[in-house]
């Protein structure tokens, strides 16, 4: 990637990078098959890409600021990655996620898998974006239309949200 | 040698608190740590903490070089 990191990390089969400006997810995709998958070997990639929305709990959002942990954060990801590399038959994983400011419309994270069928891509790359979820230190605080500033206080568990 | 102690998002602001460095004497895990930096101010029930940047509960032993951090609920992705 040529922008701004805050954190990179690459093994054999996975990467996790942690960014302080907006990327476009489907060029990252492209990218990285490119360079990090061997064509006709895997015939099944899942993608997850979250975008950040205009409003939350009622009300309209502004903008938001992204914080994590430098250092932890890139362990989690990198362990969350090794776990699904290890409960699935994964050729590889691919985890971004920007902090910093950051504006309605802009993509938030990108999760995806490749693997030689879509069951075990599906599953993983749901997994991770739930451990993700659940366990990375990440904080958002948004600002409202009226200026005014709040945390957010939790994040809802995937398998049960509407 | 200390304890370097750090706090994210809403516990920075709690505690109005980004990183100290503290002496390690008289602290024997992280319910000390607390104590040490937030005084009378008491822990939130969601309070999250980590030494060495791997999660652990309050009882955990700490002692000198080690990184002890304080953080609400994740809200990332």
């Amino acid at each position: 990637m040529e922008h701004e990191s805050a954190g990179q990390q690459s093994t054999s089969h996975g990467q996790i990078a942690i960014v302080t400006e907006a990327f476009d997810p489907w060029i990252e995709l492209s990218t990285y098959e490119k360079s990090h998958l061997t064509a006709g070997h895997y015939g099944a990639a899942a993608t997850f890409v979250g975008t950040m929305r205009d409003f939350n709990e009622g009300d309209n959002v502004s903008a938001m600021e992204l914080e994590h942990y430098p250092g932890m954060t890139d362990a989690q990801l990198q362990a969350i990655i090794d776990e699904a590399q290890a409960k699935w038959p994964l050729d590889s994983a691919l985890i971004i996620h920007r902090v910093g400011r950051i504006v309605p419309g802009e993509p938030i994270v990108l999760v995806a898998c490749w693997s030689a069928h879509r069951a075990a891509a599906f599953d993983a790359c749901r997994h991770l974006m739930e451990a993700l979820k659940s366990r990375a230190p990440f904080w958002k605080k948004e600002t409202l239309n009226d200026q005014s500033h709040r945390w957010v206080e939790k994040n809802t568990d995937g398998y049960s949200a509407p | 040698m200390s304890i370097k102690v750090k706090c994210f998002a809403s516990m920075r602001e709690y505690l109005d608190l980004s990183e100290l460095e503290i002496e390690p004497g008289g602290v024997k895990n992280v319910a000390d740590v607390w104590l040490q930096v937030a005084g009378d101010k008491p822990m939130p029930d969601n309070t999250l903490c980590a030494v060495n940047q791997t999660q652990a509960d309050h009882s955990f032993i700490v002692g000198d070089g080690d990184e002890v951090a304080f953080f609400p609920p994740v809200t990332g992705g």
